[in-house]
């Protein structure tokens, strides 16, 4: 399946905040495949360097390149999910209506996204009464609703258990199927093994070491990486 | 003592038969003050959310301004409004001294930077939780401000009658400009000062008792929307 908007180019793209360089220079060539795991350390800068891919995040120098731009054809999903305050099934209508889609024809999409979850019970009750593995599967659905070309995940399974953490990577892996192109930093190197197609390795804001899995995992090139997959500290 | 009893059981008789002029000057009261509310709300709210998402030039200033004119006194107001409309002020030729108009640009002016500050704390908290997610799913300048008004409208709602039991209970600035003329723009609060100074203990207390009441029905609306706010239902 051709994705139209990658392959994305970063080229020499630096960050910084109040002063402080926190990511770069960093160059990156994402191609059509993934999945890409984004691995390394905290403060590595994976958080950063999605928030750049995607645009959220504004850059010190460098340039960031699409083969085909379209901002309303990205999603994130944040760390912490962000709920609006609003009904289950209004959260997932939104992006929809941002769109222009109709009320009645959202209501209908968002109602087969519900039940694909298993939230259809909470349509009706406010987002933000949801637990943290619902608020999390809840926040991915409302990412893929639009079916982007591409999707940002940010450690999206790092407070939950292993029952959602793998219902999440089921959906992911089905919007992986369906053409979607997935960027996700992640904690767990399990879930890194599981659905990496490539990864990017960071260490202290810049890319250390770069390459397909499972090759990636099972011959690592660097010492950083390798001490990384050994559970060895790195900084 | 005996005074006061009096006064009290005429009140409760009055409001009891329905006494027409205490339901004229309620029901003028009420005219004045929801107008003042709604002209007040239709630009504070829009203003404070503005200042909440936009970042421009003078944002701090106007900022600064607000919070600044939230503390004028009434009566200052009342005179300022005062020489703006009278027959030889620049507004004088509206010919709107001394009619509810008058009163109900004193109360928007008394009332807006305060809706006005109210609702862009709100809606500061909001963007803060909500800037991030709004900005993935590419929503333009208008749908963010839109979404924000409406999720934060329990807020706004809030702020808005905060801003009606300031502007009911106002006497000082409304008495400048309106006049106290009776069945014009006689209200409640001019109304129960002049028939306190007349000796007219049962109309004022009457007056006063349906003064009291509506800001209790303000502040308990007040207290039940901030309850559901943490309930079970948006
Ligand atoms: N809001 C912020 N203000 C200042 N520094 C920040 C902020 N957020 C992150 N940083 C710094 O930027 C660096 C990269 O952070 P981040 O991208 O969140 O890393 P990661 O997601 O890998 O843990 C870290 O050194 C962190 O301390
Ligand atoms: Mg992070």
């Amino acid at each position: 399946m051709v994705n139209a908007m990658f392959p994305l180019a970063l080229q020499g793209v630096t960050v910084a905040r109040r002063g402080r360089p926190v990511l770069g220079p960093v160059d990156l060539v994402l191609g059509q495949g993934g999945p890409t795991m984004i691995l390394g350390p905290n403060g590595s800068g994976k958080t950063t360097l999605l928030r750049v891919m995607h645009g959220l995040e504004r850059i010190g120098a460098g340039s960031v390149g699409w083969q085909r731009d379209a901002p309303d054809r990205r999603a994130f999903v944040f760390q912490t999910p962000v709920m609006l305050r609003r009904s289950t099934i209004e959260n997932l209508c939104y992006p929809l209506r941002l769109r222009g889609v109709g009320r009645a024809d959202a209501r209908q999409a968002a109602a087969g996204w519900l039940a694909r979850i298993g939230l259809s019970d909470h349509a009706h009750r406010p987002a933000t009464r949801l637990s943290g593995g619902e608020r999390q599967k809840l926040a991915l659905a409302r990412a893929l609703i639009g079916q982007p070309d591409a999707v940002f995940l940010d450690e999206p399974c790092s407070n939950l258990d292993g029952h959602a953490t793998r219902e999440i990577e089921t959906l992911l892996r089905a919007a992986a199927q369906s053409g979607t192109r997935i960027v996700m930093a992640t904690h767990d190197m399990g879930q890194a093994r599981r659905l990496a197609a490539d990864v990017v390795f960071l260490v202290a804001g810049r890319i250390v070491e770069t390459g397909a899995a499972p090759a990636i995992f099972a011959a690592p090139k660097t010492p950083a990486f390798r001490a990384f997959l050994n559970g060895d500290i790195v900084t | 003592m005996h005074d006061i009893l009096a006064g009290f059981r005429a009140a409760l008789g009055l409001i009891a038969t329905f006494d027409a002029e205490l339901w004229d000057i309620s029901l003028r009261s009420l005219q004045v003050s929801l107008s003042a509310l709604v002209i007040a709300s239709a630009i504070a709210i829009p203003l404070g959310t503005l200042l909440a998402v936009q970042r421009f030039r003078f944002r701090r200033l106007v900022i600064s301004v607000i919070n600044a004119l939230m503390g004028l006194p009434p009566v200052v107001v009342g005179l300022m409004v005062y020489l703006l409309l009278s027959r030889s002020g620049p507004f004088g030729v509206l010919g709107l001294l001394f009619t509810p108009w008058a009163m109900i640009v004193a109360q928007v002016i008394i009332i807006t930077p305060l809706i006005a500050s109210i609702a862009h704390q709100a809606m500061r908290e909001l963007w803060a939780e909500y800037h991030d997610l709004l900005i993935s799913l590419n929503a333009r300048k208008s749908q963010r401000i839109a979404t924000l008004i409406w999720d934060g409208r329990r807020s706004l709602l809030t702020a808005a009658l905060a801003g009606f039991g300031r502007a009911i209970g106002e006497v000082g600035a409304i008495m400048i400009v309106g006049g106290n003329i009776d069945q014009v723009t006689r209200v409640l609060t001019t109304a129960i000062a002049l028939e306190t100074s007349r000796g007219d203990f049962a109309l004022a207390l009457g007056l006063g008792f349906v003064l009291i009441g509506l800001a209790l029905m303000v502040s308990l609306a007040t207290h039940w929307l901030s309850r559901t706010e943490s309930g079970e239902r948006w």
